[in-house]
């Protein structure tokens, strides 16, 4: 019998979020002020939840590693944030961003949760507008939009190209307005590093205080992780240093089934590796290919003049070019979803037409609309006839700078290359991970009280994720479905509360006080004891790395069982070796940056061996999931929608022994097809 | 291609917390290529020192791409180092030479408590903004956000007093430690803005006081808060923000103690 009952409220699509919100258990005010609600993690999903659940009575706290909640790494987020608000009159609509989703996720996501996540998207844009977020805006005073990949509306709301920053200093802005009022309690430089449960159900977390080492207990009615993704399984990604999978991975050990680990979301657009000092990538916003067109030389003895450094970009004539995007995929063009870019990238330097010095970059260029496109247009409003090159390039160069400038910065602070002069070289990297805790409709893990929430969910977007979309679902699960799903559950809690009101040792009155949290405190000062204890010779980031270049080669853009396979073996010898080898430098009781990660790292190597499972099994290939050997001809991912057509929740049975459930996905409005760009 | 050639000492302050003295310790890092960013640069001397068995340089980090604020460092004299409109975490070491001596010190600032070596405490911004830094709409209560159309000029000018990352570097380079460019920077945003009318007042009176309650020095307008800001924050917001003190001190009632309650 499967243990996943996804509880899909009955009724037609479109009907299912407003009648069940409309049912949902409301519980009274003078109860709300009686239920603690816990909050991990202060991103976009963390700080809007814990801002709206204090705002509506609860008593919350909040729980974040950096020094600042406003620090989570959804401030990093640069392009934009969709919505099917339709203000560009171009026949956007709520089921078309459905449809997007569901397609962009190569039908691998749930229907409700995602016609949800499009219902709810507009009311976002009217909360972050409502705290004062500045979004673009055109001259007559409304707010703008761009396009992003996977679709051909423009529904993208944008601050240029710093909108997570925006969007999270909005809703920092509200949690820290709670924190004024009192009704949150904020911790800082806190790390979850264990769930406290009692017969099976959350009641609490432990936390690290990274700067006393303290372990401290807390108690919660519920226990919402918002955590975001595990991309540093990798090692080098776009992710922050400290963005990890602890929290996550703990509550799979407390058994919150993990879902679809092996969707891994590889960015088409981030600046190539430039050797092995290199400690994460940079990204470069997608909206960047509304104006840049990709390309490769179209023959060899060109791509290997310029990796030698004979020739430029610019000595090759247009028709040397191959703009390999535009010419596989005539419709979507240089905007199809990240992980058709990414791959056709990879095909592009596999085969030898790679550009850098590694032979691991492709140009992406914006010459031609900023001369052929703004320059011209500038120059039409100015009224000059004839306008010289240097014209067009820099009336165009102007527009593409209020676009882009702070990129184009950072791209030149990076590499040292100016890219309104040569194009910018890039190449695909670990971005996003759709998987995560598997979730039902309320959002409720499979432990009884533990919610997920944000990217360390795996809810909405299938295999693949449409950019602008990670933003949207933060804040759609913090703002707007938490607030009522939650309901269902602490209305059961105040149930209880009551029934066991005169019970001497009830969880209310106990608290911290109950032997399930001195045990979980024992335990989790046994693991740093372990860790502190095994005097090595090499540091965390020597075996970070290790399982970074495994995962990399034979877990990322492409994958084949024989690879699978062995990457799981080699991940288990550097497990091994970690365990007998590791040298944490410092002590348990102060601020110790080398033994935080020797925690985060531990868990990555069980988390990245499981990746490598559910690659393994899934015999298919799906959005950024990609086995060799399941291509079309064309060398597009070839899907089985008979035997795979499912969720793969993993529960973790202990000692490295994993059970796989199946949550088998139902399309009833949508009609499965052949994910086509073409 | 990992490894380059320039060779470096460092000159990094050390202190063990908050309660203990620290000092100036000398390092030589070797092989140090010139696209290494600074922060990988440490990490190349962290990973020594973890192999002589000796205790890290602690220093905070996260995003490592320019945005997320946590990154600080007084990199010979200047916050983030030479080279402007960067933050510490953008700054390569190509701005350095082979042989040079690089002085390291914390942000140094009586509201800004030394945590370990280079790591400070910033929780006083996250105090000031609890104090007014927002504007008081609980979810669930905004009407369709193109019914209230913001001139892009306006908005434009919000945005660049928005960009701020809170990261201090304006306190680090102020002779009086003041916080008033990123007092200022958020005050400007929600002024310059329709939804941000009915607090105006209020809010300026109430972050101008908490900031004062967390130590922070006076303004005397030598624009090195500008000069240094990674995020270009223009000195007008200081400007922007005295105006909108003096009327509300002018016109406003008591200030109150706790504000923005519903």
């Amino acid at each position: 019998m499967s243990k996943l009952d996804s509880k899909i409220p009955d009724g037609a699509l479109e009907q299912k979020w407003t009648s069940y919100r409309s049912t949902v258990p409301l519980v009274n005010p003078a109860n709300k002020r009686n239920l603690e609600i816990l909050v991990v993690g202060s991103g976009l999903a963390g700080s809007s939840v814990a801002a709206t659940l204090a705002e509506m009575g609860y008593k919350v706290k909040v729980f974040c590693f950096q020094d600042s909640a406003r620090r989570a790494h959804s401030i990093a987020a640069q392009g934009g944030i969709n919505a099917a608000k339709n203000y560009q009159n171009d026949g956007d609509s709520v089921y078309r961003l459905f449809y997007d989703t569901i397609k962009g996720g190569d039908y691998r996501s749930r229907e409700a949760n995602v016609y949800r996540l499009a219902e709810v998207s507009g009311n976002i844009i009217d909360q972050c507008v409502a705290q004062g977020v500045p979004l673009a805006r055109e001259y007559g005073g409304l707010l703008s939009n761009r396009s992003f990949g996977g679709t051909q509306v423009q529904r993208t709301f944008y601050a240029a190209g710093q909108t997570g920053q925006q969007l999270l200093l909005g809703a920092y802005s509200a949690l820290q307005r709670q924190v004024g009022l009192g009704s949150i309690q904020m911790y800082t430089r806190h790390e979850m590093l264990e769930l406290v449960t009692i017969d099976g159900v959350a009641r609490g977390i432990i936390a690290r205080n990274l700067i006393t080492g303290e372990l401290e207990k807390h108690f919660g009615h519920a226990v919402l992780l918002c955590t975001g993704g595990y991309g540093n399984v990798f090692f080098l990604s776009t992710n922050a240093m400290g963005s990890n999978a602890t929290a996550a991975w703990k509550a799979n050990k407390k058994g919150a089934f993990f879902a679809n680990p092996c969707y891994t979301q590889i960015h088409p657009t981030c600046i190539p590796v430039s050797g092995d000092h290199q400690s994460k990538l940079t990204l470069m916003s997608e909206s960047l290919r509304n104006d840049g067109r990709i390309w490769v030389p179209k023959k060899k003895e060109d791509a290997e003049a310029i990796r030698a450094g004979k020739k430029k970009a610019r000595d090759l004539a247009e028709d040397d070019r191959d703009y390999y995007l535009e010419r596989r995929y005539p419709a979507f063009g240089n905007l199809v979803p990240r992980d058709v870019a990414s791959r056709a990238a990879k095909e592009r330097c596999d085969a030898g037409f790679g550009v850098n010095a590694t032979g691991q970059a492709v140009f992406l260029d914006f010459q031609y609309n900023m001369k052929e496109k703004y320059g011209r247009s500038e120059a039409k409003k100015l009224d000059i006839a004839n306008p010289t090159d240097a014209q067009l390039k820099e009336l165009g160069k102007n527009v593409i700078k209020e676009k882009y400038g702070n990129l184009f910065d950072m791209y030149k602070q990076i590499t040292g290359v100016d890219p309104y002069e040569e194009p910018m070289q890039i190449y695909p990297a670990v971005h996003y991970t759709m998987g995560g805790l598997w979730v039902d409709y309320n959002l409720m893990t499979t432990v009884p009280g533990l919610y997920s929430l944000g990217e360390a969910n795996f809810s909405d977007h299938g295999a693949n994720r449409l950019g602008a979309s990670a933003l949207m679902q933060g804040l759609a699960d913090g703002y707007f479905i938490i607030p009522y799903t939650i309901g269902a559950y602490l209305n059961t809690e105040v149930s209880r509360m009551s029934a066991e009101k005169a019970k001497a040792d009830s969880i209310d009155k106990l608290k911290t006080q109950h032997p399930a949290f001195d045990e979980a405190l024992k335990n989790t000062q046994a693991h740093i004891d372990k860790l502190l204890s095994i005097n090595g010779t090499k540091s965390v980031d020597h075996f970070h790395k290790k399982l970074g270049k495994v995962m990399w080669e034979k877990c990322g853009m492409a994958r084949n069982a024989n690879g699978l396979k062995e990457a799981i073996e080699e991940i288990r010898a550097i497990r091994e070796e970690f365990w007998k080898d590791l040298r944490v430098t410092g002590t348990a009781n102060e601020y110790n940056p080398e033994l935080e990660k020797a925690g985060r790292v531990a868990d990555f190597l069980e988390l990245g061996e499981l990746m490598c499972m559910d690659a393994l099994q899934r015999n298919e290939s799906c959005g950024g999931h990609f086995r060799e050997e399941y291509q079309t001809s064309e060398g597009e991912a070839q899907r089985d929608d008979a035997n795979y057509s499912y969720v793969a929740a993993w529960e973790n049975k202990g000692n490295g022994q994993f059970e796989l459930h199946k949550e088998i996905l139902e399309f009833k409005a949508i009609k499965v097809a052949q994910r086509s760009y073409k | 291609m990992s490894s380059g050639n320039m060779n470096l000492t460092l000159k990094i302050w050390r202190q063990k917390n908050v309660s203990t003295a620290g000092k100036m310790v000398s390092y030589q890092v070797t092989d140090i290529s010139p696209d290494m960013s600074f922060l990988e640069m440490l990490d190349v001397l962290n990973e020594q020192l973890i192999q002589k068995n000796e205790e890290p340089i602690a220093f905070d980090h996260d995003c490592r791409e320019g945005i997320c604020g946590m990154c600080s460092l007084y990199i010979n004299g200047r916050p983030h180092g030479p080279g402007s409109g960067i933050t510490t975490c953008q700054l390569h070491m190509r701005s350095f030479k082979d042989g040079d001596t690089i002085i390291i010190e914390p942000w140094r600032a009586k509201a800004f408590p030394v945590i370990k070596d280079l790591v400070v405490d910033r929780s006083a911004f996250d105090r000031i903004i609890a104090k007014g830094g927002f504007i008081s709409v609980n979810t669930g209560s905004a009407q369709d956000a193109n019914n209230l159309p913001i001139p892009k000029h306006d908005a434009d000018e919000a945005f660049n007093s928005a960009a701020c990352i809170g990261c201090g570097a304006c306190v680090a380079a102020c002779v009086n430690s003041s916080a008033m460019l990123f007092v200022s920077a958020k005050v400007s945003q929600l002024s310059l803005l329709p939804q941000g009318q009915p607090e105006r007042k209020q809010r300026a009176l109430d972050m101008v006081h908490q900031m004062d309650v967390e130590g922070f020095g006076s303004c005397s307008n030598t624009g090195a808060c500008e000069a240094e800001c990674p995020k270009g924050i223009s000195i007008e917001n200081i400007a922007r923000l005295n105006r909108e003190y003096l009327i509300a001190s002018l016109t406003e009632k008591e200030p109150k103690k706790g504000s923005g309650d519903n």
